[in-house]
């Protein structure tokens, strides 16, 4: 099980952390070749504009796009839930407003339910959060929090608002580790 | 239920700052100079160090109208330094809803014994170290992340080397002794012996650790980056130099790939004069700023 995080930016250590501790092998992606034989992919949180300038310089896009388009998982957390919009890479198809919940001293914590993911909620922290503003029709919403959606899935791509990796909690990866292993079945 | 300003919110931004460049500016322009390179947060500012340095004079916290336009300008986190001690001047960078405030050694100290009490505050706070007990002092006073105190404007990474090993080394020893030694390392740090237990249970420090002071190269972010720095803070390194724009973008580069000689090399090629730099010795013991604090 090979799970790559992009790591032009942001909170990438963590993940790597979580998927450590789950016993899947987690591969920092900096450039394209970082990218083959990946089972799943996440795009971690950070600072979407530094994330998408990365991504551009490293040449990153179009292999991204490849693991899309072979349907294989995906997972963003807050700036990846931007990174991979209609605005950016296209993965999936919702638009975003972000920061959407206010500057830093805005920033929370809550409990989420994420149905179909974990059994019971999840703490989850929300750093300068966006969320979804406009949507397809094929994307399910996971999550609403204050009106808005904050956890989305289309077929292989699942988008989250928040940070499930600043928590002690791996049940997030694990699940994500679970359609990795489906995926390549 | 929803809880704000919880340590795990206060250092969860610094944990999204990581791998990334903090950019020291001035004005709503170079703001909007570094966001277009890739800064990830930018630190609004009087003057930038080197022109402290230059000018002398009491060094103070932003005027409010310029930390407003630079809000209004990017979209990126917006960061402000207080005066160390100046708790009042950390109220108002507060009250403007700024990201992060750095009580900064770079500014002119407003209390010589007493850092803010930083629990008080919902805004996190980055505060400087020159190794492990003085980050561990900062910690211990509720900083949410901690950066080196190389000789900000001199274009010199000296100092911030000597802070960056004397912090990793610091805690390598630390994960090497006896949960009956530990009290003597928190008496031989002068530091809290929870933080001291925590660090050595860890093998690292509770929230993130930069480098500032001294960047003025590709090759300097680098080298910091390979020495333990989860990111970089860059003063006058950018504004200061011939080309901003693309110096910027080089130090974003090299930050994200430091392992990556190529790319490094790649990042440096084509960039005009970096700043003109200042030897340590030229400071004497008076113009160094990382003595400022304790």
């Amino acid at each position: 099980m090979r799970i790559g995080v992009l790591a032009v930016q942001g909170g990438f250590a963590v993940h790597l952390t979580h998927l450590g501790s789950i016993g899947a092998a987690g591969i920092e992606v900096r450039a394209p070749a970082d990218l083959r034989g990946l089972d799943g992919l996440i795009l971690p949180g950070g600072e979407s504009t530094t994330i998408s300038k990365g991504i551009e310089s490293a040449g990153l896009a179009e292999g991204i796009r490849e693991h899309h388009a072979e349907r294989r998982p995906i997972l963003g957390t807050c700036a990846g839930m931007i990174v991979a919009d209609r605005d950016h890479l296209g993965l999936i198809d919702i638009t975003t407003r972000r920061n959407a919940f206010g500057r830093q001293l805005a920033s929370f914590e809550d409990e989420i339910a994420l149905p179909g993911i974990t059994d019971s909620p999840v703490r989850a922290v929300f750093i300068r959060a966006p969320w979804v503003e406009q949507l397809g029709d094929s994307v399910e919403v996971l999550a609403e929090l204050r009106g808005h959606p904050v956890a989305v899935r289309q077929e292989n791509v699942t988008a989250l608002s928040f940070h499930p990796e600043l928590v002690g909690d791996d049940r997030i990866h694990a699940w994500f580790a679970g359609r990795c292993v489906r995926s390549r079945a | 239920m929803a809880e704000e300003a919880t340590f795990r919110v206060k250092t969860g931004l610094a944990e999204m700052l990581k791998g990334g460049v903090i950019m020291d500016v001035v004005d709503a322009d170079q703001a909007r100079i570094a966001e277009e390179a890739g800064a990830c947060a930018v630190m609004a500012l009087e003057r930038v160090p080197a022109d402290i340095r230059a000018d002398g004079g009491v060094a103070r916290m932003s005027n409010p109208k310029v930390i407003r336009e630079i809000q209004a300008t990017v979209s990126i986190p917006v960061m402000a330094k207080a005066r160390i001690g100046h708790f009042a001047e950390a109220q108002v960078l507060q009250s403007l809803n700024v990201d992060y405030i750095d009580e900064s050694e770079v500014l002119t100290p407003a209390d010589e014994f007493n850092h803010i009490d930083k629990f008080e505050f919902d805004a996190p706070f980055v505060c400087g170290a020159t190794n492990l007990g003085e980050a561990l002092r900062r910690i211990g006073e509720g900083a949410a992340m901690i950066r080196s105190k190389g000789e900000a404007g001199t274009g010199n990474i000296v100092e911030a080397v000597r802070h960056m090993r004397e912090i990793t080394s610091g805690i390598r020893k630390l994960t090497t002794l006896t949960s009956t030694e530990l009290p003597t390392a928190a008496k031989n740090l002068a530091a809290p012996l929870d933080l001291v237990r925590d660090v050595a249970g860890r093998g690292w420090l509770p929230v993130p650790v930069f480098c500032a002071g001294g960047i003025a190269t590709p090759a300097d972010a680098a080298l910091m980056m390979q020495l333990g720095a989860e990111g970089n803070f860059v003063g006058s390194g950018i504004f200061k130099s011939d080309d901003p724009d693309r110096r910027a973008r080089a130090i974003v580069e090299a930050t994200t790939h430091f392992s990556d000689p190529e790319r490094v090399a790649e990042a440096s090629e084509q960039l005009g004069e970096a700043m003109p730099g200042i030897e340590m010795s030229a400071l004497g013991d008076d113009g160094r700023l990382a003595g400022r604090g304790w």
